[in-house]
């Protein structure tokens, strides 16, 4: 049973008030840095820890932090990025629904490192619900002395508030929900300046997203070294995985980082096998965006080693037979699942959140999405195939956020490990498109 | 169905909610507060935002309307046109799809007679939505409605439980500002 940094007392009861998360050590951390610790003394921690961002790209947090211009006389901001929409993904919503005074606890450490004296929570709006608990947990850390004017006594002053988005994945990329925060459509901006320089009301900013900020407090308690030993490599530390699709035991769980991956699907302490009994299929490893690998992939690399769930091991072989750790949504398939009608289910996200302003992607999207309804539905032609990779391949490094790539990646890597399937509904397309589709043996359409 | 001619008004309530999300912000920066005094509106106003609806949100911030437009046809939760009482929000994403919301999507259809993304069920309760993924994969499937999510919903009996629940329900529940909550539609919608 590996360590839970995080979730240790998620099941505890009254563990979303303050008093029972404070009696099981809530706080901690803001005493000790506040008191004890200069701002640079806790990003230095946090440099140590070796965490790295957990929304997605993995960039080091201590890295992105020690980035912040820090102008004199120029407010300066922490923004916490919860607007989880990755499909697949769904750890940060457990988390603040759950364990919401970790995230403030969090918030208030961070922003005290970064020199923040207004920080903001920006969640998805149809997370309302989620919203209400944590304007709750803020209320009660207000109340306890915790935030405000003069925390603790050390002459430290924080506001925090949540913001609610309104429905766009788009502005889970930092710069679009920038925009969103500032009352505007959730258009992504030119990057430079970084948000660093100029981010929330053109000031000096810093987004994080809410798994890395809820890291910090062990951090600061602990140490940074102390949490750079526990995982494997330069993936330090415990990482929350969300795992769906088919899977006996759908759930959250925390993890430490270097876990086999054959262990986490099959392991009754995790996801505990394929459901009905059901051969393993394909795994999307780290949310939707990530390219998909089939069973023999993901449970050994190219060169046979087993495959474990860490920034290094997950990316092994690159694109061509890897993928990436990404926001940690896994998602498991079985051999029923059929990769054409995926991928396509996959498209017509992209296509529906693309803010538009880009036309590598917001055409591109569109044609990925036509040309996968038609192969799925019987009216496809081989040469829809390559064209497919083609309109990958032009979206790809062509627009001013990652969601072109996001939308790339799977179709790219679909057609790569699965290209004979996608054949065979050109071949078939009557058959494929039935219920009861069976292609080498194995049931493609339930 | 029709707009109603006049003005509509926040309730006294909502004002106070909306002078507090304001001051979270900086003086000059209420346009900040756009998002979520939408939310407030959809709920206030019988979960639509009308033009009208629209032009209150921008008057009681100090921007200008088409500052509200813009914004409101961007994101996916704001509607524009009525709906019934209750809107039911499908995911459709991936990791549903894995787990069966095809088939709830027909099911839902088949049993309110609504159809989805089109027109309410003939009794006036049910909007059928499809939306992207929620953010509850590994609760699939998954609907929403309002601040609440119904998960799992891959048996008969739990659309049914939720549904009777929302049959049973006169007004929509109370939002944390509010001592009750407001009838779920309005004369107007």
């Amino acid at each position: 049973m590996g360590r839970k940094l995080l979730t240790e007392h998620i099941n505890v009861e009254g563990i979303d008030t303050f008093e029972i998360y404070r009696k099981h050590g809530g706080y901690r951390s803001v005493e000790k840095a506040l008191k004890t610790m200069t701002p640079d003394e806790v990003v230095e921690e946090v440099k140590k820890s070796g965490l790295r961002g957990r929304g997605g790209a993995g960039f080091p947090t201590g890295m992105k932090w020690s980035f912040l211009a820090k102008p004199e006389g120029v407010p300066r901001y922490l923004v916490c990025n919860a607007d989880e929409s990755e499909p697949g993904t769904f750890k940060d919503r457990q988390l603040m629904s759950k364990l919401p005074h970790l995230l403030v606890e969090g918030m208030i450490t961070s922003s005290y490192a970064l020199g923040a004296n207004t920080s903001y929570i920006y969640i998805r709006g149809e997370l309302l619900y989620v919203l209400r608990i944590l304007e709750k947990a803020i209320a009660e850390a207000y109340a306890a002395g915790f935030l405000g004017k003069n925390i603790l006594g050390s002459g430290y002053d924080l506001d925090l508030h949540v913001h609610p988005g309104g429905g766009a994945y788009i502005c889970g990329e930092e710069t679009a929900l920038l925009e969103s925060l500032e009352g505007k459509r959730g258009n992504p901006r030119n990057k430079p300046p970084f948000p660093a320089v100029q981010g929330l009301y053109a000031r000096p900013t810093v987004v994080n997203n809410v798994e890395s900020i809820a890291a910090v407090p062990v951090i600061v308690n602990d140490g940074g070294e102390e949490y750079a030993k526990i995982g494997v490599g330069r993936s330090t530390g415990t990482k929350l995985f969300s795992a769906c699709g088919h899977l006996n035991k759908p759930g959250i769980y925390e993890i430490e980082l270097g876990l086999p991956v054959e262990e986490f699907i099959y392991s009754d302490e995790y996801c505990g096998g394929i459901w009905k009994g059901r051969d393993l299929k394909a795994v999307v490893a780290g949310g939707s965006s990530v390219p998909i690998l089939p069973k023999e992939l993901i449970l050994k690399t190219a060169a046979g080693e087993p495959r474990l769930m860490s920034y290094e091991s997950l990316s092994d072989g690159g694109f061509v037979t890897g993928t990436m750790l990404g926001s940690g949504g896994f998602i498991a398939m079985d051999e029923t699942t059929c990769i054409v009608r995926n991928t396509w289910s996959f498209s017509r996200f992209y296509h529906h959140e693309s803010c538009g302003q880009c036309s590598p992607c917001r055409e591109g999207t569109g044609w990925l999405e036509k040309v996968l309804h038609r192969l799925e539905h019987g009216h496809g032609h081989m040469e829809d195939i390559d064209l497919l990779v083609s309109v990958a391949k032009q979206i790809e490094g062509n627009t001013i956020c990652p969601l072109g790539e996001a939308a790339a990646w799977p179709v790219a890597a679909a057609v790569r490990h699965f290209r004979d399937e996608f054949e065979w509904h050109v071949t078939h397309a009557k058959e494929a498109a039935q219920p009861g589709a069976v292609y080498q043996g194995v049931l493609v359409r339930a | 169905m029709e707009t109603t001619s006049v003005k509509p008004q926040f309730s006294e309530a909502a004002k106070a909610e909306i002078e507090r999300i304001c001051k979270q912000y900086p003086p000059e920066r209420r346009k900040s507060a756009l998002l979520p005094v939408l939310h407030i509106a959809q709920a206030e106003f019988g979960g639509w935002v009308s033009p009208e609806v629209q032009d209150l949100v921008a008057e009681v911030i100090g921007i200008k309307p088409i500052e509200v437009y813009e914004v409101s046809s961007f994101y996916t939760m704001f509607n524009l046109k009525p709906v019934g009482k209750h809107v039911l929000e499908i995911c459709r994403t991936g990791p549903c799809m894995l787990r069966g919301s095809d088939e709830l999507t027909a099911h839902l259809e088949r049993i309110t007679g609504a159809k989805v993304n089109g027109a309410t069920s003939p009794d006036g309760l049910f909007t059928l939505k499809e939306v992207e993924c929620l953010a509850a994969c590994g609760f699939a499937p998954i609907v929403q409605v309002r601040e609440k999510y119904y998960e799992q919903l891959d048996t008969p009996a739990a659309v049914d439980a939720m549904l009777t629940e929302l049959r049973n329900q006169v007004h929509r529940p109370a939002l944390p500002w509010e001592e009750t909550g407001l009838p779920n539609a309005l004369a107007n919608n």
